[in-house]
């Protein structure tokens, strides 16, 4: 293999050339990005970003150094519009061709958008563009604000709003936020962030319409020239708003393979990947947000970051030869609050807290199916967590004695690490 | 100087965080005290609260590694180093000399 082509300069694409460098890989390496920024790290984008307490440089993933070592070429600004049927060649935007041996699939994912005209005041939270200028908005002084999802980035952009001292209310469309993520009984909890930081949360209605004001400055009488004023929910209400963010999800970013011969899933629209990220065509693997790997598909940082060193052994070998085996994890820090989740939930899955408890708003629960622990969820138990986090990867650490808060060690002091962790790019 | 527990209280295995600004983690591991930096240098998260590994701690938000020999990265995410401590025992209790003050004490002693 003699050119590799990863298609998204993001957290995955990047992990994703660190890793075929780190196994060897020593032919040529092209990096397209849509984006004309090196990889950044997009968590801090809704929270210390937006909050003012990072600036864009603490977001840089790799330094020049690091650029230089791995001698790649990067193409940024520059969308990929298509990718051959064989998966030989990627179309750029300018039109240009790269041939390629091999490709990997990190484009990620796009934010969701309401329908109807795009009003200004009204912003989205993925790119580094999208929180600069929403970072500039908040900085014009108090506003009413709105926010459409109760998701983590809707929970997170209200968390940081609060916190800069603007009036927010978030509304959610489902009788409660993050039902699918965490159950009922969890969710529950993390609705009533909402209000210890002072933010309204509106459930169980959708939005009917955004409302918009007068030209205020130009003639030209696009959607673009007026602001919006309010949002309309469908029980009727209208709310004030000089700006409305929007957090209702992403989809992903696969518009360019619609030339190509890889399939979609039909209902979430991920790359479908075997469990080793390969696709249908062996030379191209996909990685992040946009892939669907082994029926999965992860919108988490962690597997961002975990799933690169695999999909470039398997692409490398040219066939599959390791599978990802790893749990998944996200976290979120919302109204000074630190939500970490790992495993798999289902519905029916009994909660127990096993540590402090909601009414101290600290706390560790596991999710138990058939008599085993399945997932976790903490809220300001790092430790706890951590421990719990390793025993669902390797249940051999899972030791009651070491429920001693201020024992952190594992019995033999040896956990051999999943294969694909991040370490091994 | 700061006094931070008794040993007896810091078993091999556990840590101790102490609020001094920034923080200060001190660790019992693989037979030794280790004092480096509590906040992890990639994002806000507590290295006191990481999983100990030999003489090494894995941070529990997103697993960067660090040596806690020297406070280098082990693996990504973190790519700085966390600053380092002299720790001692002095009559049972554990002490910390913040890296600053190592080097001032260093530079008066050279002047001496």
């Amino acid at each position: 293999m003699r050119t590799v082509t990863v298609v998204g300069a993001s957290l995955a694409g990047l992990y994703a050339a660190r890793a075929l460098r780190g196994q060897g890989f020593d032919g040529r390496l092209v990096v397209v990005g849509a984006e004309p920024h090196r990889p950044y790290d997009r968590p801090p984008l809704s929270k210390d970003f937006l909050t003012g307490k990072a600036d864009e440089e603490q977001l840089a993933l790799c330094d020049e150094e690091e650029s230089a070592e791995l001698d790649a070429e990067w193409l940024l600004g520059m969308p990929a519009q298509g990718l051959d049927p064989q998966g030989r060649a990627v179309l750029l935007a300018d039109g240009r061709t790269l041939t390629t041996d091999g490709v990997v699939i990190a484009t990620g994912a796009g934010p969701r958008m309401l329908p109807g005209p795009a009003y200004a005041g009204v912003h989205v939270l993925r790119t580094l563009g999208n929180a600069r200028a929403l970072r500039t908005e908040l900085a014009n002084g108090p506003r009413q604000i709105v926010v459409i999802g109760g998701g983590f980035i809707g929970a997170e952009t209200a968390s940081s709003c609060a916190a800069l001292g603007h009036d927010v209310t978030v509304i959610e469309a489902a009788p409660l936020p993050l039902v699918p993520q965490l159950g009922a009984d969890m969710a529950a909890f993390c609705a009533g962030l909402h209000q210890r930081g002072g933010v309204r949360l509106i459930c169980g209605t959708g939005v009917a319409a955004l409302h918009a004001g007068r030209t205020v400055t130009g003639s030209g009488g696009s959607a673009h020239d007026r602001a919006v004023t309010g949002v309309e929910l469908t029980d009727g209400r209208l709310l004030a708003a000089d700006l409305v963010i929007v957090g209702i999800g992403a989809h992903p970013q696969t518009r360019w393979l619609s030339g190509s011969s890889l399939a979609l899933d039909a209902i979430d629209g991920g790359v479908i990947c075997d469990d080793g990220c390969v696709t249908a065509l062996p030379q191209v693997v996909a990685v992040g947000d946009v892939a669907k790997v082994g029926g999965i598909r992860a919108e988490h940082w962690t597997s961002a970051t975990e799933q690169p060193a695999v999909a470039v052994r398997n692409l490398l070998a040219g066939r599959t030869t390791e599978t990802l085996r790893t749990v998944p994890y996200f976290w979120s820090d919302q109204y000074g609050a630190r939500i970490q989740f790992a495993g798999h939930r289902q519905d029916g899955d009994t909660v127990e807290i096993a540590e402090g408890s909601l009414a101290e708003g600290s706390f560790l629960a596991r999710y138990e199916r058939a008599g085993h622990t399945v997932a976790v969820l903490a809220v300001d138990r790092p430790r706890p967590f951590l421990r719990a986090r390793r025993a669902l990867r390797d249940p051999a650490t899972d030791h009651p004695e070491l429920s001693d808060p201020r024992s952190i060690r594992g019995p033999s002091g040896v956990h051999p690490r999943p294969s694909g962790h991040a370490c091994d790019s | 100087m700061i006094p931070v527990c008794r040993l007896q209280d810091l078993p091999e295995g556990a840590s101790v965080r102490i609020d001094t600004t920034p923080p200060i983690a001190v660790f019992h591991a693989d037979g030794e005290l280790f004092a480096v930096d509590d906040t992890c240098t990639h994002q806000d998260a507590s290295l006191s609260d990481g999983w100990l590994e030999g003489a090494s701690v894995e941070c529990p938000l997103h697993a960067a590694s660090f040596d806690l020999r020297t406070g280098m990265p082990l693996c990504l995410p973190a790519r700085r180093a966390l600053r380092t401590h002299q720790v001692t025992v002095d009559d049972g209790m554990v002490v910390v000399r913040v890296a600053a003050d190592v080097c001032q004490v260093a530079e008066e002693g050279s002047a001496a």
